[in-house]
């Protein structure tokens, strides 16, 4: 009880470096998840026109995710240290869109293959052009699946930039790194209950939002 | 599906001549691997240790809990349960490090509880979502040869769950190596003791030896668990 009083005090005192710090942590998220769409729903459509390219995208992106998110920073650390970026937002954002890359590219790839041949025909029968019937046919049916990637997607991230903080890209992982080293449950609760409640929340918006994304005619 | 295996091996094997690669561009060859020989062994073992022990308790938990909700009798509360465990799924092992520190403190306890929690969930979530989703058919026709509900579920619902809850222990594997070196942080030991003390003082040689080895350990642990499920799947299912 008195531990809650003290957190509850340490928020209050604190409220705009908390916000800011969650602000900073979802920006970062938001421009590696949001590279990765712009990369890898692309990736994904292209991959279903070169089917020997599927196996082999699909199969590297599974090894990476295998890869702790600690190890791939301390792989990228020497890298971009020759550009001068070692530690900071660069490597932790590259990090987290090569962690997006296998949720989007999957999700596009089956969403798009899962696609019945009935619909298909069906353009075609109509006279719809190849870039009409992705435009108007596949792609409005594959938006709720690659929706459902990508939020596992930000989910992940979001997770991941919380590991970050490490190597020096801000976000709500400071307040439990700090927490940690000066001994301060304050802090320590503060930014794990904060680095939670964004990952839950984040998930539910998303997830109305896939709602309101997925056509009329096939809502549940 | 060889096809697959064949692409993931080349990955694999990709993945490691990159860090062959990086290693061999950072100008350490058998002489460093020699100097760290013995913090590489030590730590490794160490590691292995929070990762046997954790993913041995979660295993040991996840696997009846899994089993008991898919069971009729217990569908309406499973659903319930099933919720409160996919929103505690999205928690980052990040947070639960840090709660297990609030909780227990510093060591290889906090540490170990951390890791068992993070990875309780996925296996818990497979092994009912691969019970859940076996076609009705299936389990009719157990039935209808006169099986028990034991039968049943040892011979027709497990073997046939068996790849969706090996993803699942996979998943959670993926999460419990990728975890156990930010147990540095709460004074556990692991493959961390290189990365941290690498990144803090600008280390490039103990950051790269720590980051290889975690990630050859848990590329490994992870073919291990995808061999040990293509010996023990039935032949029956692709």
């Amino acid at each position: 009880m008195e531990t809650l009083k003290q957190v509850l005090g340490y928020i209050g005192h604190n409220m705009p470096y908390i916000l800011g710090l969650a602000r900073q942590h979802l920006m970062l998220v938001g421009i590696a998840v949001g590279l990765a769409v712009l990369i890898g729903v692309p990736l994904g459509m292209m991959i279903i026109r070169f089917r020997t390219l599927a196996t082999g995208v699909l199969g590297f992106a599974t090894v990476l995710l295998t890869i702790p998110a600690i190890a791939l920073f301390g792989l990228m650390i020497p890298v971009f240290s020759m550009i001068g970026q070692g530690i900071g937002a660069v490597p932790a954002i590259s990090a987290a869109f090569l962690y997006s890359l296998l949720p989007i590219v999957r999700s596009t790839y089956t969403a798009l293959t899962d696609i019945s041949p009935g619909v298909r025909e069906a353009g075609l029968g109509i006279g719809l052009s190849s870039w009409q019937r992705l435009r108007w046919v596949e792609l409005p049916l594959a938006v709720p699946v690659i929706f459902s990637g990508i939020r596992t997607a930000v989910i992940l991230n979001i997770s991941v930039m919380a590991i970050a903080s490490i190597i020096g890209a801000g976000g709500l992982g400071t307040l439990i790194l700090h927490g940690i080293s000066q001994s301060d449950i304050r802090m320590l609760l503060t930014g794990a209950v904060m680095v939670s409640l964004l990952a839950i929340g984040m998930d539910w918006v998303l997830l109305q939002l896939q709602g309101v994304l997925t056509p009329k005619g096939i809502r549940k | 599906m060889h096809k697959r295996t064949l692409f993931t091996n080349t990955a694999i094997g990709a993945a490691l001549l990159v860090g062959a690669l990086i290693m061999v561009g950072y100008g350490f060859g058998p002489a460093v691997l020699r100097h760290y020989r013995g913090d590489l062994i030590y730590l490794g073992l160490r590691h292995g240790y929070l990762v046997a022990v954790s993913m041995g308790l979660a295993l040991a938990v996840g696997l009846p809990c899994g089993v008991v909700l898919s069971r009729p009798s217990q569908r309406r509360s499973a659903e319930y349960w099933m919720r409160i465990f996919t929103i505690g799924n999205t928690v980052p092992p990040m947070a639960v490090l840090a709660l297990a520190m609030v909780l227990v403190g510093i060591g290889d306890t906090p540490a170990i509880i951390a890791l068992f929690l993070a990875s309780l969930l996925p296996i818990v979530r497979n092994v009912y979502a691969g019970l859940t989703g076996l076609p009705p058919l299936l389990l009719d026709t157990a039935d209808a040869m006169g099986m028990s509900a034991r039968q049943r579920l040892w011979r027709v619902e497990l073997p046939n769950a068996l790849p969706v809850i090996l993803s699942g222990v996979r998943i959670a594997l993926a999460i419990n190596v990728g975890t156990a070196p930010l147990a540095f942080l709460i004074g556990a030991s692991s493959y961390g003791e290189l990365i941290f003390p690498g990144i803090y003082l600008n280390n490039n040689v103990t950051l790269l030896l720590g980051a290889i080895a975690t990630a050859f350990l848990a590329l490994t642990l992870d073919q291990l668990v995808a061999g040990i499920g293509r010996l023990m799947s039935p032949s029956g299912i692709a």
